[in-house]
C-alpha cells in the first residue's frame, strides 16, 4: 500500500476495515472479533479500533478488559491480546477508571477522542487495521470516517440482522458510505435463523434473506448469513477464541467465508 | 497510568472538568485551554461551578403531557423500540381514558413508523406545531417521518440536540396521561438532551441477558443515575427461546443476565420476555404484538412488566 503523505502512526498498517451497521445490536463488534480472530488464524498481524465511546464491548470479547495503556514517545500502546502479539487493540474501555463508568459525552469530547486514538496510537505493522463502530451515522462516524480519510480505506463492511426494521437503518448506512466516498466491501446477514440443538429445526427468528435481498437491491456484495449460535455468544461473553475452539459449530463455516472473501480481495491477484 | 493517558487526552483541548468525573453533562461548548501543573483546586472548583451553571439547559415540562417514561437501554438491538411500541398500546389498551404519546427519539435510526405503521409527513397546526400521526390510538413522532426512508441522519451531536429539541417541544400532543419516549442507544447526545429538557417520571431500562449488554445497560443505568432521572426497572427481553417444533428451550443470549444486574443496582425487574417469532414478525408487519394477538402468552407477559 502506497504512502499518502504523512501517514505516522498509521504508516505500517496494510488495510483499514470499518465494520459499521445502522442499527444497534446487530453483531458489529462481534463480527469484528471474529473476522479479527480468522485472520490471525491464517497468520496475518490485525489491529482493532473500537471507536464505541459509550459501548465498549471488544475489550470484554476478546477477555483484555481491565488492562491498563502504557505511553511511548510515539504516542499510546496498543493493548495486546496474546503474547504473540498478533492482535493489538485500543478501546475506551482501557481509559476507564472503573469498567462501570459511563461516558455520558456530547459530540465534541468524542470527536476529540476519535481523532486521538486515529492519530496517536502506535500501531507498528498491522496486515489489517478492523474499526468497529457503534451504531447510527453520527459523531462518531462522522469523524472516524474524516479523519481516516487521508489513508484511503479498503472499505467497509456492514452488518445487519434479516429483519426490516434492521434493513431499513442499514439503507441509511450504505447511502452514508455513498455520501462518504467508503466503498461498500459487503453486507453480512447475522442471527440468520437459528437451529435448535434438540430436533434440529431452524426457526428464523429474526426473519431471513433481508440482508441478502438488500445488498442485491444495492449492488454490493453479499458477504454471507451468519446463524445464531449460542456457542458463538457464549464464547465472546467469555472472550475466548471461537475460531480456534469451536470449527465445528453452525456460526464457524460463514464466519470462515467472510473472513476469506475480505482476503481475496486484498489478495495482489484480486479486485 | 490511567492519569498519565488522561493528561494526554486534556491536553489535546478537552476541559479539565473531564478529569473529576463529573455528573456526566459533557459539555457542547467547553473551549480547550491548556492546563498548567500548578492549577488551584479552588480555582478548579469554582471554575466548574460556573461552567456547570451556565452550561445546564433548564428544566421545563411539556404543556399537556402529565407522565414521561423513557424506555432505554446503553446497548443497541435488545428490543428497545419493540417494548417501547408494545408498552404503550398496553397501557392505552389497560385504560382506555388514559391518552398516550409515543416518541421516537432514536434520529438515526427510527424504527416506530414501522412498527407502528405509519408514513407521511406531520401536518403543522394553526401554532405552527407538528401534529402527531395517529395509529392504534397513540399519538406518534419520529425523525422517521421527517426524513425519506433511505435518507440516513448524518447529523453530529448539536444538530441533534436540536432536532431532540422540536421533537419535544414543537409537536401538537394535545393531553396526554404518558408520553412513552424510545431512546437510541449509547448514552449521549440525545438522552442528555432529553433527561436535561424536561423532567422524566422514570426511566425502564431494557436489556438481554448477556454479559455484554450488561455491561453497557449498567452504563444506561449509571447515566440516568448521573442525570438524576428515576429507574423505574429493568426489563429482560429476549430471556429464553422456545423451539416451536419440539418445545426445547435455548437460551441463546444467556440465562437471566439481567437478574443478577437487577439485584446488584438495587432495582426491580419489570417484566422478562422471551424470544418469540411472533413478537418480531408483528412487529416488522406494523401490527404490534398487543394489538395483534392480545390474546397470546406474549402480550399477558408484556402486560404484567
Amino acid at each position: 500500500m502506497e504512502a499518502v503523505g504523512e501517514r505516522g502512526n498509521l504508516a505500517g498498517v496494510g488495510h483499514i476495515l470499518l465494520v459499521l451497521s445502522g442499527k444497534g445490536g446487530v453483531g458489529k463488534s462481534t463480527i469484528s472479533t471474529e473476522l479479527a480472530l480468522a485472520l490471525r488464524h491464517v497468520g496475518k498481524k490485525v489491529g482493532i479500533l473500537d471507536v464505541d465511546l459509550c459501548g465498549p464491548s471488544i475489550p470484554q470479547m476478546l477477555k483484555v478488559q481491565g488492562k491498563g495503556v502504557h505511553q511511548c514517545d510515539s504516542g499510546w500502546v496498543p493493548v495486546f491480546v496474546d503474547q504473540d502479539k498478533s492482535i493489538s487493540l485500543m478501546s475506551i474501555g482501557f481509559l476507564l477508571e472503573k469498567p462501570d463508568d459511563a461516558v455520558v459525552w456530547r459530540g465534541p469530547k468524542k470527536n476529540a477522542l476519535i481523532k486521538q486514538f486515529i492519530s496517536d496510537v502506535t500501531w507498528g505493522d498491522l496486515d489489517f487495521l478492523i474499526v468497529d463502530t457503534p451504531p447510527g451515522t453520527s459523531d462518531e462516524h462522522i469523524s472516524t470516517v474524516e479523519s481516516l480519510h487521508p489513508y484511503k480505506p479498503l472499505g467497509a463492511v456492514l452488518v445487519t440482522t434479516p429483519q426490516a426494521v434492521s434493513v431499513g437503518d442499514v439503507r441509511r448506512e450504505l447511502t452514508f458510505c455513498k455520501k462518504t466516498g467508503l466503498q461498500v466491501i459487503g453486507i453480512v446477514e447475522n442471527m440468520s435463523g437459528f437451529v435448535c440443538p434438540h430436533c434440529l429445526e431452524c426457526t428464523n427468528l429474526f426473519s431471513k434473506g433481508g440482508g441478502e435481498e438488500l445488498a442485491r437491491h444495492a449492488g454490493v456484495p453479499f458477504l454471507g448469513c451468519v446463524p445464531l449460535d449460542p456457542q458463538l455468544t457464549q464464547s465472546l461473553e467469555e472472550g475466548r477464541d471461537f475460531i480456534q475452539e469451536f470449527p465445528k459449530s453452525s456460526a464457524f463455516p460463514a464466519l470462515a467465508h467472510i473472513a476469506q472473501q475480505i482476503l481475496d480481495r486484498t489478495s495482489p491477484q484480486g479486485s | 497510568m490511567v492519569s498519565h493517558v488522561w493528561c494526554r487526552v486534556l491536553c489535546a483541548g478537552l476541559c479539565p472538568v473531564a478529569l473529576c468525573r463529573l455528573q456526566g453533562w459533557g459539555s457542547a461548548a467547553f473551549s480547550s485551554r491548556s492546563l498548567s501543573s500548578s492549577t488551584n483546586d479552588e480555582f478548579l472548583k469554582e471554575k466548574r461551578a460556573q461552567i456547570m451553571s451556565r452550561g445546564l439547559p433548564k428544566q421545563k415540562p411539556i404543556e399537556g403531557v402529565k407522565q414521561v417514561l423513557v424506555f432505554a437501554s446503553g446497548k443497541g438491538g435488545v428490543g428497545k423500540s419493540t417494548t417501547a411500541v408494545n408498552i404503550a398500546l398496553a397501557l392505552a389498551a389497560h385504560d382506555s381514558t388514559k391518552a398516550v404519546g409515543l416518541l421516537d427519539a432514536d434520529v438515526y435510526g427510527p424504527s416506530i413508523p414501522k412498527m407502528m405503521n405509519l408514513k407521511g409527513n406531520p401536518e403543522l397546526s394553526p401554532k405552527n406545531f407538528m401534529r402527531p400521526l395517529k395509529n392504534y390510538g397513540i399519538a406518534c413522532m419520529s425523525m422517521g417521518f421527517l426524513v425519506e426512508e433511505t435518507a440516513p441522519v448524518v447529523w453530529r451531536g448539536l444538530m441533534v440536540m436540536s432536532a431532540i429539541e422540536k421533537l419535544l417541544r414543537q409537536v401538537d400532543w394535545g393531553q396526554l396521561d404518558y408520553l412513552v419516549i424510545d431512546m437510541p442507544p449509547g448514552t449521549g447526545d440525545v438522552q442528555l438532551s432529553v433527561s436535561q429538557n424536561v423532567p422524566v417520571t422514570g426511566a425502564v431500562i431494557v436489556s438481554t441477558p448477556q454479559d455484554i449488554a450488561l455491561l453497557d445497560a449498567r452504563k444506561g443505568a449509571e447515566m440516568f443515575r448521573k442525570v438524576r432521572v428515576p429507574v423505574l426497572g429493568l426489563v429482560q427481553n429476549m430471556s429464553v427461546f422456545q423451539c416451536p417444533k419440539c418445545k426445547h428451550e435455548t437460551h441463546i443470549f444467556g440465562a437471566d443476565g439481567v437478574r443478577g444486574l437487577a439485584k446488584t443496582l438495587g432495582l426491580d425487574v419489570l417484566g422478562d420476555i422471551p424470544l418469540n417469532v411472533n413478537i418480531r414478525e408483528t412487529c416488522d408487519a406494523g401490527q404490534p404484538i398487543v394489538i395483534s394477538q392480545p390474546q397470546s402468552d406474549m402480550v399477558s407477559l408484556v402486560l404484567c412488566t
